[in-house]
Protein backbone atom coordinates (compact mmCIF):
# COMPACT_ATOMS: atom_id res chain seq x y z
CA UNK A 1 0.00 0.00 0.00
CA UNK A 2 2.58 2.46 -1.01
CA UNK A 3 0.00 4.66 -2.46
CA UNK A 4 -2.02 5.23 -0.05
CA UNK A 5 0.38 5.87 2.02
CA UNK A 6 1.85 8.34 -0.09
CA UNK A 7 -1.19 9.90 -0.47
CA UNK A 8 -1.38 10.24 3.35
CA UNK A 9 2.31 12.31 3.57
CA UNK A 10 0.54 14.41 0.81
CA UNK A 11 -2.55 14.68 2.42
CA UNK A 12 -0.83 15.96 5.85
CA UNK A 13 1.34 18.09 4.18
CA UNK A 14 -1.37 19.90 2.84
CA UNK A 15 -3.30 20.46 5.07
CA UNK A 16 -0.31 21.61 7.00
CA UNK A 17 0.62 23.81 4.92
CA UNK A 18 -2.81 25.61 4.06
CA UNK A 19 -3.63 25.46 7.46
CA UNK A 20 -0.50 27.03 8.76
CA UNK A 21 -0.67 29.90 6.22
CA UNK A 22 -4.46 31.14 6.61
CA UNK A 23 -5.38 33.53 8.37
CA UNK A 24 -8.90 34.40 8.69
CA UNK A 25 -12.04 32.92 8.87
CA UNK A 26 -13.35 29.29 7.58
CA UNK A 27 -13.93 30.25 4.76
CA UNK A 28 -10.73 31.97 3.65
CA UNK A 29 -9.51 27.70 4.28
CA UNK A 30 -11.98 26.13 2.16
CA UNK A 31 -11.13 28.45 -0.43
CA UNK A 32 -7.30 27.29 0.01
CA UNK A 33 -8.28 23.58 0.03
CA UNK A 34 -10.11 24.45 -3.43
CA UNK A 35 -7.13 25.32 -5.51
CA UNK A 36 -4.82 22.79 -3.38
CA UNK A 37 -7.37 19.45 -3.97
CA UNK A 38 -9.47 20.65 -7.26
CA UNK A 39 -7.17 22.43 -9.44
CA UNK A 40 -3.56 21.21 -8.34
CA UNK A 41 -4.45 18.10 -6.76
CA UNK A 42 -7.31 17.10 -8.84
CA UNK A 43 -8.86 14.59 -5.67
CA UNK A 44 -12.11 16.41 -5.83
CA UNK A 45 -13.99 17.99 -8.72
CA UNK A 46 -15.79 21.44 -8.31
CA UNK A 47 -19.56 20.52 -7.99
CA UNK A 48 -18.47 18.32 -5.18
CA UNK A 49 -15.89 20.85 -3.42
CA UNK A 50 -18.64 23.29 -3.02
CA UNK A 51 -21.32 20.48 -1.64
CA UNK A 52 -18.30 19.40 1.15
CA UNK A 53 -18.24 23.55 1.71
CA UNK A 54 -22.18 23.39 2.37
CA UNK A 55 -21.44 20.27 4.56
CA UNK A 56 -18.90 22.05 6.92
CA UNK A 57 -20.74 25.08 6.66
CA UNK A 58 -23.83 23.60 8.13
CA UNK A 59 -22.08 21.49 10.76
CA UNK A 60 -21.59 22.38 13.94
CA UNK A 61 -17.71 23.40 14.60
CA UNK A 62 -14.77 24.94 13.15
CA UNK A 63 -15.92 25.87 9.39
CA UNK A 64 -12.25 24.46 8.66
CA UNK A 65 -12.01 21.61 10.66
CA UNK A 66 -14.82 20.11 9.26
CA UNK A 67 -13.54 20.70 5.73
CA UNK A 68 -10.67 18.58 6.82
CA UNK A 69 -12.73 15.81 7.50
CA UNK A 70 -14.62 16.08 4.64
CA UNK A 71 -11.85 16.40 2.46
CA UNK A 72 -9.98 13.43 4.44
CA UNK A 73 -12.68 10.78 4.75
CA UNK A 74 -13.26 11.82 0.71
CA UNK A 75 -9.38 11.02 -0.17
CA UNK A 76 -8.21 8.27 2.11
CA UNK A 77 -10.98 7.57 4.27
CA UNK A 78 -10.48 7.12 8.01
CA UNK A 79 -7.18 7.14 7.87
CA UNK A 80 -7.42 10.54 6.02
CA UNK A 81 -10.04 11.53 7.73
CA UNK A 82 -7.53 11.81 10.94
CA UNK A 83 -4.77 12.80 8.81
CA UNK A 84 -6.48 15.92 7.60
CA UNK A 85 -7.54 17.09 11.14
CA UNK A 86 -4.14 16.33 12.38
CA UNK A 87 -2.65 18.29 9.56
CA UNK A 88 -4.96 20.86 9.91
CA UNK A 89 -4.91 21.86 13.63
CA UNK A 90 -1.40 21.52 14.08
CA UNK A 91 -0.23 24.45 13.27
CA UNK A 92 -2.51 26.78 15.00
CA UNK A 93 -1.87 24.75 17.91
CA UNK A 94 1.75 25.25 18.10
CA UNK A 95 1.32 28.77 16.63
CA UNK A 96 -0.90 29.63 20.03
CA UNK A 97 0.67 27.35 22.31
CA UNK A 98 4.02 29.21 21.73
CA UNK A 99 1.75 32.46 21.90
CA UNK A 100 0.37 31.79 25.36
CA UNK A 101 3.51 32.46 26.77
CA UNK A 102 4.17 35.83 25.67
CA UNK A 103 0.94 37.35 24.13
CA UNK A 104 1.02 40.71 25.33
CA UNK A 105 4.64 41.63 23.67
CA UNK A 106 3.08 39.95 20.18
CA UNK A 107 -0.24 41.55 20.27
CA UNK A 108 1.06 44.57 20.86
CA UNK A 109 3.70 44.94 18.34
CA UNK A 110 3.62 47.58 15.57
CA UNK A 111 5.74 45.46 12.56
CA UNK A 112 3.82 42.08 13.38
CA UNK A 113 0.50 44.24 12.87
CA UNK A 114 1.83 45.46 10.17
CA UNK A 115 2.57 42.50 8.43
CA UNK A 116 -0.75 40.87 9.06
CA UNK A 117 -2.11 43.68 7.71
CA UNK A 118 -0.47 43.03 4.14
CA UNK A 119 -1.26 39.69 4.30
CA UNK A 120 -5.07 40.20 5.04
CA UNK A 121 -4.76 42.40 1.93
CA UNK A 122 -3.56 39.07 0.05
CA UNK A 123 -6.57 36.91 1.29
CA UNK A 124 -8.79 39.35 0.30
CA UNK A 125 -7.23 38.63 -3.00
CA UNK A 126 -7.52 35.47 -2.80
CA UNK A 127 -10.17 34.65 -2.06
CA UNK A 128 -11.89 37.50 -4.34
CA UNK A 129 -9.49 35.47 -7.28
CA UNK A 130 -11.72 31.99 -6.26
CA UNK A 131 -15.07 33.56 -6.24
CA UNK A 132 -14.60 35.20 -10.25
CA UNK A 133 -13.70 31.24 -10.90
CA UNK A 134 -16.62 29.98 -9.69
CA UNK A 135 -19.11 32.98 -10.35
CA UNK A 136 -18.44 32.88 -13.39
CA UNK A 137 -19.38 29.63 -14.22
CA UNK A 138 -22.60 30.14 -12.51
CA UNK A 139 -23.32 33.14 -14.88
CA UNK A 140 -22.16 31.14 -18.02
CA UNK A 141 -24.47 28.21 -17.10
CA UNK A 142 -26.93 30.49 -18.53
CA UNK A 143 -29.73 29.24 -15.74
CA UNK A 144 -31.78 31.99 -14.28
CA UNK A 145 -32.54 29.64 -10.96
CA UNK A 146 -28.60 29.70 -10.44
CA UNK A 147 -27.81 32.80 -11.26
CA UNK A 148 -30.84 34.09 -9.40
CA UNK A 149 -29.82 31.87 -6.61
CA UNK A 150 -26.36 33.41 -6.21
CA UNK A 151 -27.31 36.63 -6.31
CA UNK A 152 -30.16 36.77 -3.84
CA UNK A 153 -28.15 34.58 -1.03
CA UNK A 154 -25.59 37.97 -1.95
CA UNK A 155 -27.90 40.67 -1.10
CA UNK A 156 -29.55 38.59 1.96
CA UNK A 157 -25.84 38.32 3.65
CA UNK A 158 -24.04 41.38 2.13
CA UNK A 159 -26.63 43.91 2.30
CA UNK A 160 -29.52 42.81 4.86
CA UNK A 161 -26.72 40.75 7.35
CA UNK A 162 -28.83 37.86 7.26
CA UNK A 163 -27.32 34.83 8.82
CA UNK A 164 -25.29 32.58 7.12
CA UNK A 165 -27.40 29.51 8.35
CA UNK A 166 -30.81 30.59 7.28
CA UNK A 167 -29.44 31.11 3.70
CA UNK A 168 -27.70 28.05 3.73
CA UNK A 169 -31.55 26.11 5.01
CA UNK A 170 -33.70 28.58 2.71
CA UNK A 171 -31.03 27.30 -0.45
CA UNK A 172 -31.33 23.50 0.63
CA UNK A 173 -35.74 24.52 0.80
CA UNK A 174 -35.93 26.20 -2.00
CA UNK A 175 -34.28 23.11 -3.46
CA UNK A 176 -36.24 20.70 -2.34
CA UNK A 177 -39.27 22.85 -3.48
CA UNK A 178 -37.91 23.05 -6.74
CA UNK A 179 -37.80 19.31 -6.87
CA UNK A 180 -41.29 18.47 -5.59
CA UNK A 181 -42.57 20.86 -8.10
CA UNK A 182 -40.98 19.37 -10.84
CA UNK A 183 -42.00 15.96 -9.78
CA UNK A 184 -45.34 17.06 -9.93
CA UNK A 185 -45.09 18.69 -12.75
CA UNK A 186 -43.84 15.73 -14.69
CA UNK A 187 -46.65 13.38 -13.11
CA UNK A 188 -49.52 15.90 -14.39
CA UNK B 1 -10.09 17.31 36.93
CA UNK B 2 -9.38 20.10 35.09
CA UNK B 3 -8.39 18.50 32.01
CA UNK B 4 -11.89 17.17 32.11
CA UNK B 5 -13.20 20.00 32.64
CA UNK B 6 -11.67 21.63 29.57
CA UNK B 7 -12.07 18.70 27.58
CA UNK B 8 -16.10 19.26 28.11
CA UNK B 9 -16.35 22.90 28.23
CA UNK B 10 -15.03 23.06 24.39
CA UNK B 11 -16.95 20.10 23.58
CA UNK B 12 -19.94 22.51 23.95
CA UNK B 13 -18.46 25.02 22.31
CA UNK B 14 -17.56 22.46 19.37
CA UNK B 15 -21.17 20.76 19.65
CA UNK B 16 -22.99 24.43 19.54
CA UNK B 17 -21.03 26.54 17.51
CA UNK B 18 -23.21 26.14 13.96
CA UNK B 19 -21.34 28.42 11.42
CA UNK B 20 -17.92 29.02 12.43
CA UNK B 21 -15.79 31.68 13.39
CA UNK B 22 -17.59 34.50 15.19
CA UNK B 23 -19.93 32.50 16.19
CA UNK B 24 -18.22 30.36 18.31
CA UNK B 25 -16.87 33.73 19.71
CA UNK B 26 -19.88 34.30 22.23
CA UNK B 27 -20.10 30.50 23.38
CA UNK B 28 -16.33 30.57 24.35
CA UNK B 29 -16.22 33.54 26.81
CA UNK B 30 -19.77 32.20 28.25
CA UNK B 31 -17.52 29.15 29.41
CA UNK B 32 -14.28 30.59 29.90
CA UNK B 33 -15.22 34.14 31.23
CA UNK B 34 -18.47 33.58 32.90
CA UNK B 35 -18.71 29.81 33.88
CA UNK B 36 -15.33 28.82 34.81
CA UNK B 37 -13.55 31.95 35.17
CA UNK B 38 -10.45 30.93 33.38
CA UNK B 39 -9.52 34.19 31.88
CA UNK B 40 -10.57 37.87 32.46
CA UNK B 41 -13.05 40.06 29.51
CA UNK B 42 -9.58 41.89 29.17
CA UNK B 43 -7.70 38.58 28.66
CA UNK B 44 -10.80 37.23 26.57
CA UNK B 45 -10.45 40.38 24.43
CA UNK B 46 -6.64 39.87 24.25
CA UNK B 47 -7.22 36.27 22.90
CA UNK B 48 -9.47 37.08 20.54
CA UNK B 49 -7.52 39.74 18.78
CA UNK B 50 -4.28 37.04 18.72
CA UNK B 51 -6.86 34.46 17.56
CA UNK B 52 -7.72 36.54 14.76
CA UNK B 53 -4.81 37.98 13.69
CA UNK B 54 -2.81 33.89 13.47
CA UNK B 55 -3.86 31.16 11.43
CA UNK B 56 -6.70 28.52 12.00
CA UNK B 57 -10.18 28.29 13.33
CA UNK B 58 -10.80 30.63 16.18
CA UNK B 59 -12.35 27.87 18.13
CA UNK B 60 -9.47 25.71 17.90
CA UNK B 61 -7.32 28.69 19.01
CA UNK B 62 -8.87 29.75 21.68
CA UNK B 63 -8.93 25.85 23.23
CA UNK B 64 -5.33 25.80 22.84
CA UNK B 65 -4.51 28.82 24.39
CA UNK B 66 -6.81 28.79 26.87
CA UNK B 67 -5.77 25.03 27.44
CA UNK B 68 -1.92 25.79 27.73
CA UNK B 69 -2.58 29.08 30.39
CA UNK B 70 -4.34 26.86 32.83
CA UNK B 71 -2.62 23.60 32.39
CA UNK B 72 -0.11 23.41 30.54
CA UNK B 73 0.61 21.37 27.20
CA UNK B 74 -2.12 18.42 28.43
CA UNK B 75 -4.54 21.51 28.79
CA UNK B 76 -4.02 22.48 25.19
CA UNK B 77 -4.43 18.89 24.33
CA UNK B 78 -7.59 18.45 26.33
CA UNK B 79 -9.68 21.55 25.53
CA UNK B 80 -8.76 21.08 21.45
CA UNK B 81 -9.67 17.78 21.44
CA UNK B 82 -12.95 18.27 23.31
CA UNK B 83 -13.73 21.62 20.35
CA UNK B 84 -13.36 19.11 17.87
CA UNK B 85 -14.79 15.47 18.62
CA UNK B 86 -18.28 16.31 18.43
CA UNK B 87 -17.28 17.48 14.27
CA UNK B 88 -15.80 14.74 13.87
CA UNK B 89 -19.21 12.48 14.88
CA UNK B 90 -21.65 14.84 13.11
CA UNK B 91 -19.64 15.29 9.92
CA UNK B 92 -18.81 11.79 9.23
CA UNK B 93 -22.48 10.96 9.64
CA UNK B 94 -23.36 14.02 7.26
CA UNK B 95 -20.50 12.82 4.96
CA UNK B 96 -21.86 9.06 4.87
CA UNK B 97 -25.22 10.45 4.03
CA UNK B 98 -24.11 13.03 1.19
CA UNK B 99 -22.09 9.99 -0.71
CA UNK B 100 -25.05 7.76 -0.15
CA UNK B 101 -27.73 9.09 -1.36
CA UNK B 102 -26.16 12.40 -3.54
CA UNK B 103 -27.56 10.19 -6.83
CA UNK B 104 -31.39 10.66 -5.83
CA UNK B 105 -32.96 13.36 -7.20
CA UNK B 106 -34.34 14.99 -4.42
CA UNK B 107 -30.74 15.78 -2.84
CA UNK B 108 -29.20 16.49 -6.02
CA UNK B 109 -31.69 19.39 -6.69
CA UNK B 110 -31.18 20.84 -2.84
CA UNK B 111 -27.69 20.52 -3.69
CA UNK B 112 -27.84 22.31 -7.00
CA UNK B 113 -29.50 25.39 -5.07
CA UNK B 114 -26.56 25.23 -2.81
CA UNK B 115 -23.93 26.06 -4.72
CA UNK B 116 -24.50 29.38 -6.18
CA UNK B 117 -25.76 30.27 -2.91
CA UNK B 118 -22.34 28.87 -1.29
CA UNK B 119 -20.50 31.28 -3.68
CA UNK B 120 -22.38 34.11 -2.72
CA UNK B 121 -21.05 33.24 0.93
CA UNK B 122 -17.69 33.08 -0.31
CA UNK B 123 -17.84 36.22 -1.68
CA UNK B 124 -19.48 38.13 0.61
CA UNK B 125 -16.74 36.84 3.63
CA UNK B 126 -14.14 37.94 0.89
CA UNK B 127 -15.79 41.48 0.43
CA UNK B 128 -16.07 41.99 4.45
CA UNK B 129 -12.45 41.23 4.49
CA UNK B 130 -11.82 43.82 1.24
CA UNK B 131 -13.62 46.17 3.37
CA UNK B 132 -12.00 46.01 6.65
CA UNK B 133 -8.12 46.58 4.45
CA UNK B 134 -9.87 49.32 2.39
CA UNK B 135 -10.87 51.25 5.35
CA UNK B 136 -8.54 49.98 8.07
CA UNK B 137 -10.97 48.62 10.14
CA UNK B 138 -12.56 51.90 10.24
CA UNK B 139 -16.16 53.16 9.27
CA UNK B 140 -16.57 53.53 4.99
CA UNK B 141 -15.91 56.66 4.68
CA UNK B 142 -13.20 58.64 2.28
CA UNK B 143 -11.07 59.82 4.49
CA UNK B 144 -11.00 56.38 6.01
CA UNK B 145 -9.49 54.65 2.91
CA UNK B 146 -6.17 52.85 3.62
CA UNK B 147 -4.87 53.67 -0.50
CA UNK B 148 -1.49 51.20 0.02
CA UNK B 149 -3.35 48.64 1.48
CA UNK B 150 -5.83 48.90 -1.58
CA UNK B 151 -2.55 49.02 -4.00
CA UNK B 152 -1.64 45.73 -2.29
CA UNK B 153 -4.85 44.20 -2.46
CA UNK B 154 -4.86 45.27 -6.45
CA UNK B 155 -1.64 43.88 -7.25
CA UNK B 156 -2.23 40.81 -5.24
CA UNK B 157 -5.74 40.20 -7.15
CA UNK B 158 -3.51 40.57 -10.96
CA UNK B 159 -0.71 38.01 -9.80
CA UNK B 160 -3.73 35.50 -8.96
CA UNK B 161 -5.92 35.97 -11.31
CA UNK B 162 -3.85 36.69 -14.63
CA UNK B 163 -0.23 35.00 -13.96
CA UNK B 164 -1.88 31.95 -11.82
CA UNK B 165 0.65 32.56 -8.68
CA UNK B 166 0.77 30.33 -6.10
CA UNK B 167 -1.90 32.15 -3.28
CA UNK B 168 -0.16 31.25 -0.25
CA UNK B 169 3.40 33.00 -1.95
CA UNK B 170 1.18 36.01 -2.90
CA UNK B 171 0.17 36.48 0.87
CA UNK B 172 3.53 36.22 2.28
CA UNK B 173 4.16 38.49 -0.58
CA UNK B 174 1.79 40.88 0.69
CA UNK B 175 2.81 41.04 4.32
CA UNK B 176 6.41 41.58 3.41
CA UNK B 177 5.05 44.38 0.61
CA UNK B 178 3.67 46.33 3.46
CA UNK B 179 6.00 45.59 5.92
CA UNK B 180 8.43 46.95 3.61
CA UNK B 181 6.59 50.21 2.90
CA UNK B 182 6.18 50.72 6.59
CA UNK B 183 10.06 50.42 7.84
CA UNK B 184 10.89 52.69 4.55
CA UNK B 185 8.28 54.89 5.75
CA UNK B 186 9.31 55.08 9.08
CA UNK B 187 12.96 55.53 8.62
CA UNK B 188 12.33 58.45 5.62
Amino acid sequence: MESKRRRLWKLFFSTLYISAFTFGGGFVIVTFMKRKFVDELGWIDEQEMLDLTALAQSSPGAIAVNAAILVGWRTAGFAGMLTAILGTILPPMAILYAISFFYAAFAANPWVALALKGMQAGVAAVILDVVCGLGGKVVRSRSPVQIGMMAAAFVAVAVFGVNVMHVVLAAALIGALTALFRRKGADG
Amino acid sequence: MILLQLFLSFAQVGLFSVGGGYAAMPLIQSQVVEKYGWMTMLEFTDLITIAEMTPGPIAVNSATFVGARIAGLPGAAAATLGCILPSCFIVSLLAFVYYRYRKLSMLQSVLAALRPAVVALIASAGLSILQATAFGGQSAALQNVDWTGLCIFAGAFLLLRKLKWNPIGVMLLCGAVRLGIGLAMGAG
